[in-house]
């Protein structure tokens, strides 16, 4: 089925040309509020880009292939990334990690079963100085432990 | 030199320091209204006058950057000012916590910069993660266009100008501005060939000026002071001016960021300001992001010869150096970002490259073959040498990689990479070998100090 916004968000639409002088432009936006609509980039999704820019599919895909945070296969309801890079590191990021992926029975880059959860690792997210850290959604967690860790992924499952 | 300011970092930290209300109790938008009654010239001079060196990574000089951009706008041929918010430098959290703490300078900051520049639009480029400095961004935008500070007649006056976000999606790449200016684009943030330099051809193919997010959101400050008063801030003024955010992060007790004249000292930094080395002797540390080649702590200034920058500090500890875009070139790393990483001496050098070995590999846009390659070469063999499996060969291989790397790619991300891992061999050459020798029972083979639960 073809892919089509809510109405609030067709609203933004206008808006966000507005910002630029050519179409293409609106191109990482659009991804991006389709994405938040549909949880990922679907081929429905290319196409509706594609469509309303006035540029090929191929433009749109090559696009949402190279950014790391456009997913281009279903993911989970949530993402947890932890960050891995040094500063995080220092302070035992990769414990975190294996601590997530017990906790929550899967890999890096996988989702939980019941679709609730989608672990990835992160390359440093600007938060070097409230290390270790990983962010959840759209919220930072900063100065984890394990334990902060557990409650935070106790609270994903659920809700 | 140790002088703490507060030019930039005033209002952090207070619970509505991020408000239009507590800008203006505290003069704000002053500046963007006398701005506008100035020429493009006056205010490029106010910013030469100041010495801001960029604070996006290379230590340009602004005022001459901003001067690169042709006197008259041609017609058809509008110019843009965009913002690098990408922060995506390893050990880089500075910007963050201007957006965060303080939008409306950035705002005001934009204002000035496009008349300085001749641009009537704006456009600040932060990476997709940092939701809460975007919210923050464009409620200042909208709290500031509200009140008629930005629009088609800021201040009343007959110069249109408006200020956008542009979220990125997760690319460092994207920090590199003709990358940046793809990604502006609706592109994949792949790197452009310089020339045309962006001053000539940018985004759109127009004119445009990219400026790091500091040093936008300090020309407030330095307008608010004079260029020359805020200059002599600066223990190195003239040849670098101002106050500056610095950062330190990694084994120290009190990481975080702070405001202090130019020319601070690592030494002031980790010690006076991160509240020391935590668990542990300080081993080393990266001064200004991870592409900046790391210095040991037992290194010595070598610069007997008097006609040498660094002369004046011969025979001292590297630590005792103040931190210029000049002075830390002349120790053979860079100033960066000024966000200092450290390392305790339980953290495992041979781990910590191999940390970023695998974060290079993981950034490259794959463009160019050397660093493509070359990035994926450095983390398999270092991917040996960590499971246990080194050979002397490999230990000269990852030298040998780099080096090809160095002089022969699009952009800056290939030395960014090689460098550093030059200096981690270089400076750390006989741990590396006792490692390989060893199987890495010469090691910690930790980078942590401790599990994050015991802490
Ligand atoms: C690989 C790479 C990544 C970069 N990342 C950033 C970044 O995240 N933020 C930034 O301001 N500059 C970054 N830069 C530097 C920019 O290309 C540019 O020099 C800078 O934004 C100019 O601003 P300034 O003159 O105010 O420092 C990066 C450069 C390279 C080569
Ligand atoms: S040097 Fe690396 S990051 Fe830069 S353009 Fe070439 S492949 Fe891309
Ligand atoms: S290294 Fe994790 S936030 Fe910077």
């Amino acid at each position: 089925m073809a892919f089509q916004l809510t109405p609030e968000r067709e609203q933004e639409l206008a808006e966000i040309f507005a910002r630029y002088p050519n179409k293409m432009a609106a191109c990482l936006p659009l991804l991006h509020l389709a994405q938040e609509q549909h949880g990922w980039v679907s081929d429905e999704v290319v196409t509706w880009v594609a469509e309303k820019l006035d540029v090929s599919t191929a433009h749109v895909f090559g696009v949402a292939t190279f950014y790391s945070l456009y997913h281009t296969h279903p993911v989970g309801k949530h993402h947890v990334w932890v960050c891995r890079t040094l500063s995080c590191a220092l302070h035992g990021a990769d414990d975190i990690v294996k601590h997530c992926e017990k906790r929550l029975g899967i890999h890096v880059g996988e989702t939980t079963a019941d679709g609730a959860v989608t672990l990835h690792t992160a390359e440093c997210l600007a938060s070097c100085g409230t290390a270790p850290m990983m962010q959840i959604d759209r919220e930072y967690h900063e100065n984890l432990t394990l334990a902060k860790v557990d409650v935070l992924l106790d609270r994903l499952r659920k809700s | 030199m140790l002088q703490r300011t507060d030019h930039l970092t005033k209002r952090y930290g207070i619970p509505d320091g991020f408000t239009l209300t507590r800008y203006l109790a505290d003069g704000g938008y002053v500046q963007a209204r006398r701005a506008l009654s100035m020429t493009r010239e006056e205010l490029v001079n106010e910013c030469k006058a100041a010495n801001l060196r960029g604070r996006g990574g290379a230590g340009f000089p602004m005022g001459v950057k901003w001067s690169f951009m042709a006197p008259t706008v041609a017609p058809g041929r509008p110019h843009y000012l965009v913002i690098n918010a990408d922060e995506g430098e390893p050990g880089t959290f500075k910007d963050r916590s201007m957006m965060e703490g303080d939008p409306h300078a950035t705002v005001e900051g934009c204002i000035i910069g496009c008349r300085a520049i001749g641009a009537h639009v704006a456009y600040i480029y932060v990476r997709d993660e940092l939701h809460l400095a975007k919210d923050r961004l464009w409620a200042a935008i909208r709290e500031a266009k509200a009140k008629g500070f930005l629009g088609a007649k800021p201040f009343g006056v007959d110069y249109a100008v408006e200020v956008y976000v542009h979220s990125g999606a997760g690319a460092y790449i994207c920090g590199e501005e003709t990358s940046l200016l793809n990604s502006l684009e609706g592109r994949r943030g792949e790197p452009r060939l310089k020339p045309p330099f962006p001053a000539q051809a940018g985004a759109f193919g127009m004119p445009t000026t990219v400026n790091n997010l500091e040093s936008i959101a300090t020309v407030p400050a330095l307008m608010r002071l004079g260029g020359d008063n805020f200059s002599k801030i600066s223990s190195l003024h003239p040849k670098e001016g101002g106050s500056r955010l610095y950062g330190v992060s990694g084994h120290v007790n009190t990481p975080g960021i702070f405001e202090c004249a130019v020319g601070l000292t690592l030494r002031e930094l980790i010690y006076d300001l991160g509240g020391g080395v935590k668990g542990g002797e300080l081993l080393a540390v990266i001064p200004g992001g991870s592409s900046t080649p790391i210095l040991r702590a037992d290194e010595l200034v070598e610069a007997p010869n008097e006609s040498h920058p660094l002369h004046a500090w011969h025979g001292m500890s590297v630590l005792d150096v103040p931190m210029g875009v000049e002075t830390f070139r002349g120790l053979g790393t860079m100033l960066g970002t000024c966000c200092a990483t450290v390392l305790s001496d339980k953290a495992c050098p041979v781990l910590a490259m191999h940390n970023l070995m695998r974060f290079y590999r993981h950034e490259s846009c794959g463009q160019c073959t050397p660093c493509r390659e070359g990035s994926g070469w450095l983390e398999r063999l270092l991917d040996t040498i960590v499971a246990g499996n080194g050979t002397m060969d490999d230990l000269n291989r990852l030298h040998e990689v780099a080096n090809s790397i160095m002089g022969n790619t699009i952009c800056a991300f290939g030395e960014g990479t090689a460098m550093p891992a030059l200096g981690f061999l270089k400076k750390f050459r006989r741990e590396f070998e006792e490692y390989i020798r060893t199987g890495g029972r010469s090691s910690t083979n930790r980078l942590a100090l401790a599990q994050p639960a015991a802490e």
